[in-house]
């Protein structure tokens, strides 16, 4: 096997090279020509493919993400912002929180296991090199038609690697989503968000600082695994022709993770490491060129002290494995002992392959000859920039004109029950128990609240009881109908979930997940629905503290639903004044808060019973939703509520559906004057919540709402003699749900289906 | 004296800081051991924690069971050492054949993650003094290997000698023969059992608090024989 030498490259300057298989354009290998002043090395053409990949270089989206960090809401709780692993928020105390949304969609498809599992193994290691301990994760999941036969290989796959994984490496699993829809068929999102907690002082960044000291690989062996996952995989569509994809992607190993993780945090704690990264998307090429952009700018690499699990492998395939389970750490030369001792304490392997300079270059030798000598800025942040064309495609206007009105609508007692009892058990609104019941939700033992809930929420200090609240959401319809307001009503879906639970909402992440950008239509998704976020952001005071962008998820011509799932947080001094989501109490109050109108367009109702999807998606008022925030955060502090959930897929008949389950006791309600009962049970407006309130708090909460001018309306109370839904005033009639039934159907649709 | 209770961490532990955390809600010292060193720390009970020890690629606990530190407690197992294994302790302390028969994976194949039901059946052990015979308590389960085999002559020496602790009730979550969710040895100083107690020790995150029994047994146990005072 020759080794192509920098000295070749200067030798022989018209080798043919074949950039185009891995993934670069012609002109980008012009320019990547340009920089170094002669053809790149084999090595170095392999570390720019990775580099340069849409996955690592933003290079399409990076014009229009711009706009999270211009428009910043003004918020004294970013400690560090975009751009850094993870983005990390003050929640007080001397508490620090990091947490991020990342995609692993298309690796999840082609073998659904390992993507999913090395998924979550990727975002963990994210978190773990800000300094912070993981303390839970979340799936926001979205698969292709459920009766699909492929569908089923897809999710159960996926669903195992998750548990698999993420149970093995102790991290409660607390939430996330499961949404079916056709769209997905070919490409499943498989997103992993991980919430990590420390200390102020223990936040640690990505960056190669003072000479001489020892670049350090740690983790699991190198291997022929991931090679190219993010450029020949993650930044291409999908071709039912093309060759299986299946070596692209990585294998995970969550036990080392395990290690990895107690190791790298007493490291850390120890005070060990000058600067870490870990090895994701792109493995040495990006962990190397990213310290050494981010630091003095120099480090010389010798590559041929990697640890291999295959000896055979060549440099080029080393620079680009997505092994996974490996970090790597910037180290002093008098604390290398220490580090390598803690290292062997958890029977981690680890390796000094290199050294920080003042070269101003990355420099890589292979057994002595010299195989890489680039500018390391040029690899790691200075790719190309795509302005890529947009336009708003003539589609939408039809799209948009083909509202929901004409739909058939249940108009009798008997209609409005059997269209009850249906809803009740679709794919998207059946429980999701047969999902989460394989996820471990209670290990570290902080866990308050998990899936039904409308947020996960994880105690921070076992002393003061601080903690915080996630949910993650996209109603992707709406996002279909109109990509500015829809990714606003993700936006709006995921900070009231927060809220909901007695939690102030205090930053985001996001994850998008778009199809080509080379498409302009898929581009104009695009750029409506970050400046739709960055927009609400501003509004609502929540900074982006960091995200992912997946394109290229659509087979052929066929994009996905524009999916930019929104992760909020939120902080709560107290958890043990958090809102739950099931009634306990006889006689206690429930009111709706906020206005039903009737808005279908985009519903679970028009997507389940007619497969619809048109119209203009539910109108939002952000303030509105500040403040019901406000009043949802209030109630819980001032103890008014027994019970709270949200309004959204379903509509109301589904929030009193999933509360009922959760507590297995009845209530009888009344649809309220002015509304027909089929609006007032399906509309999917926004803004809107479901409340629970003592009857000894009920002055006081109607004075708080009435001190915000929110709209509030009692429909009904909690009846404990009784198990069933009642309800009154349903075009004339009354009718009667029995809570059990509604749980088995609601309970069977996803055994049936997957089981 | 307050009671020194040692909790085991292997690599792959998971549950190793609830486990202390129960111990210390019940009024014990929890006491970290390291799979490597083979000393006790002269600790008055031992819990092996939940988790994936060593990855539990090879047969659950198998690898657990040659740590030095194991060598250490399999004696003081046998010279009366309270002993509390949970989930991957309990795998570890039947590989170690300190108890019978063995845990295979779940009849269903799946994972599964419940608040469950299980009736106690034995409160002659150290680790069950604290509960009343046939009280039925809630507790987190969270296995994917937790179905209890052993042939039908342990089985029927099991009951026989009233050495099971719990049964599962209304659902059998795993397969386990005779719904046999946790086991004693004949001496009642060493414990297994599949579910968490120490995931149901506090009313926030727990389903219930009824875990909290088992530690509060040990810790009462101890004072009695006398070992600590109360």
């Amino acid at each position: 096997m020759s080794i192509d030498k920098v000295s070749d490259a200067i030798a022989a300057p018209e080798t043919s090279q074949p950039y185009a298989e891995l993934g670069l354009k012609k002109d980008e290998y012009e320019s990547i020509r340009e920089i170094l002043g002669r053809r790149p090395t084999s090595s170095e053409l392999a570390m720019y493919s990775v580099m340069w990949s849409e996955h690592c270089s933003y290079k399409s989206s990076k014009v229009h993400l711009r706009q999270f960090g211009d428009k910043v809401p003004k918020n004294d709780s970013m400690l560090v912002g975009i751009g850094e692993n993870a983005g990390v928020v003050d929640i007080g105390q001397g508490w620090a929180v990091t947490f991020k949304v990342e995609s692993h969609n298309h690796p999840s498809y082609v073998e659904p296991y390992q993507g999913a599992a090395t998924g979550i193994g990727g975002i963990v290691r994210d978190i773990i090199s800000m300094g912070a301990r993981p303390v839970a994760v979340m799936d926001p999941l979205r698969f292709g038609n459920p009766e699909n036969s492929d569908t089923r290989r897809v999710l159960t796959g996926i669903v195992s690697g998750i548990g698999g994984y993420g149970n093995c490496l102790g991290l409660p699993n607390i939430g996330g989503e499961v949404v079916f829809d056709p769209s997905y068929q070919g490409n499943p999102l498989v997103n992993a968000l991980c919430i990590g907690t420390m200390k102020h002082k223990d936040i640690h960044l990505a960056k190669a600082t003072g000479l001489g000291n020892a670049v350090i690989l740690y983790g699991a062996r190198t291997g022929g695994d991931g090679i190219g996952g993010v450029s020949v995989l993650a930044s291409e569509t999908f071709d039912a022709d093309g060759p299986a994809k299946r070596p692209s992607v990585q294998v995970g190993d969550p036990f080392m993770e395990k290690l990895l993780i107690e190791c790298t945090l007493e490291v850390l704690h120890a005070g060990l490491v000058e600067g870490i990264q870990d090895l994701g998307g792109a493995g040495i090429s990006c962990a190397t060129s990213e310290l050494a952009s981010n630091g003095e700018g120099g480090m010389h690499v010798w590559l041929d002290r990697v640890l291999l699990r295959d000896s055979t492998l060549t440099p080029e395939e080393i620079l680009m494995s997505e092994s996974q389970e490996r970090m790597c750490a910037v180290v002093e030369p008098s604390k290398i002992n220490a580090f390598m001792d803690v290292c062997k304490k958890w029977d981690v392997e680890a390796v000094v392959i290199g050294e920080v300079n003042n070269s101003g270059r990355l420099t890589v030798e292979w057994h002595g000859e010299q195989i890489v000598d680039v500018p390391p800025r040029s690899v790691a942040h200075d790719g190309p920039v795509y302005e890529r064309p947009f336009a708003r495609p003539d589609w939408m206007d039809i799209r948009n004109a083909a509202g929901p009105e004409n739909l058939v609508r249940p108009s009798s007692a008997a209609e409005v029950k059997q269209t009850w009892l249906t809803m009740t058990g679709t794919p998207n609104l059946a429980s999701k128990i047969w999902v989460t019941s394989q996820f471990d939700r209670y290990v570290m033992g902080n866990t308050i609240l998990a899936q039904p809930e409308d947020s996960g929420m994880i105690r921070v200090d076992e002393e003061t009881g601080l903690g915080v609240a996630v949910s993650t959401d996209c109603n992707a319809r709406f996002v279909a109908l109109d990509p500015y307001k829809g990714a606003q009503l993700a936006f709006a879906e995921s900070y009231r979930n927060v809220a909901v639970t007695g939690a102030a909402p205090l930053a985001i992440t996001n994850c998008l997940n778009f199809g080509s950008p080379e498409d302009p239509a898929v581009m104009w998704q695009f750029e409506r629905a970050v400046t739709g976020l960055a927009d609400a952001c501003l509004e609502m005071g929540t900074p982006v503290t960091g995200g992912n962008v997946s394109f290229y998820n659509q087979t052929g011509d066929v994009a996905i639903h524009p999916t930019p799932v929104v992760g909020v947080l939120g902080v709560i001094e107290n958890v043990e004044r958090r809102t739950p989501m099931a009634w306990r109490n006889n006689g206690d109050l429930i009111y709706l808060l906020g206005t039903t109108s009737d808005e279908l367009a985009g519903s679970e109702w028009a997507h389940a019973i007619h497969a619809h999807l048109g119209g203009h998606p539910p109108v939002l008022d952000l303030a509105a939703e500040k403040t019901l925030a406000e009043i949802l955060v209030a109630g819980s502090v001032g103890n008014l509520f027994s019970a709270a959930h949200d309004v959204s897929e379903g509509g109301i008949a589904q929030t009193i559906a999933e509360m009922s389950m959760q507590s297995g006791i009845g209530i009888r309600l009344e649809v309220p004057a002015g509304l027909d009962a089929f609006t007032f049970l399906w509309s999917e407006s926004a803004t809107r919540a479901v409340v629970v309130v003592p009857q000894n708090q009920n002055d006081e909460f109607l004075t708080l709402c009435a001190s915000k001018s929110f709209p509030v309306t009692k429909f009904g109370e909690v009846d404990l003699s009784s198990k069933s839904i009642e309800l009154a005033a349903v075009f004339g009639d009354s009718i009667s749900l029995d809570i059990a039934e509604l749980r088995t159907i609601s309970e069977e649709t996803l055994p049936r289906l997957f089981g | 004296m307050t009671p020194r209770v040692g909790v085991i961490t292997f690599p792959g532990s998971l549950d190793d800081k609830d486990a202390a955390r129960a111990i210390q809600l019940a009024g014990g010292i929890s006491v970290a051991l390291w799979h490597a060193e083979a000393d006790l720390h002269g600790v008055e009970a031992v819990v092996l924690p939940g988790g994936f020890s060593y990855g539990d690629y090879l047969r659950c606990g198998a690898i657990a069971k040659f740590s030095p530190v194991m060598e250490k407690l399999v004696d003081a197992a046998n010279g009366g050492l309270p002993i509390l294994g949970i989930c991957n302790g309990f795998q570890v302390l039947t590989e170690s054949h300190l108890l019978p028969g063995a845990l295979t994976r779940n009849d269903h194949l799946h994972f599964i993650c419940r608040d469950q039901k299980l009736r106690i059946e034995n409160n002659n052990s150290v680790w069950t003094s604290d509960f009343e015979i046939g009280q039925e308590i809630l507790i987190p389960l969270k296995n994917g290997e937790g179905g209890y085999v052993a042939d039908e002559k342990t089985l029927d020496e099991l009951e026989g000698e009233g050495r099971v602790i719990a049964r599962y009730l209304e659902i059998n979550p795993n397969g386990s023969r005779r719904d046999i969710a946790g086991i004693t040895n004949a001496h009642g100083n060493v414990v297994g059992i599949m579910p968490h107690p120490e995931h149901a020790v506090e009313k926030l995150t727990g389903p219930s608090i009824d875990g909290l029994g088992f530690f509060t047994s040990l810790l009462k146990s101890l004072v009695n024989e006398g070992k600590v005072t109360a």
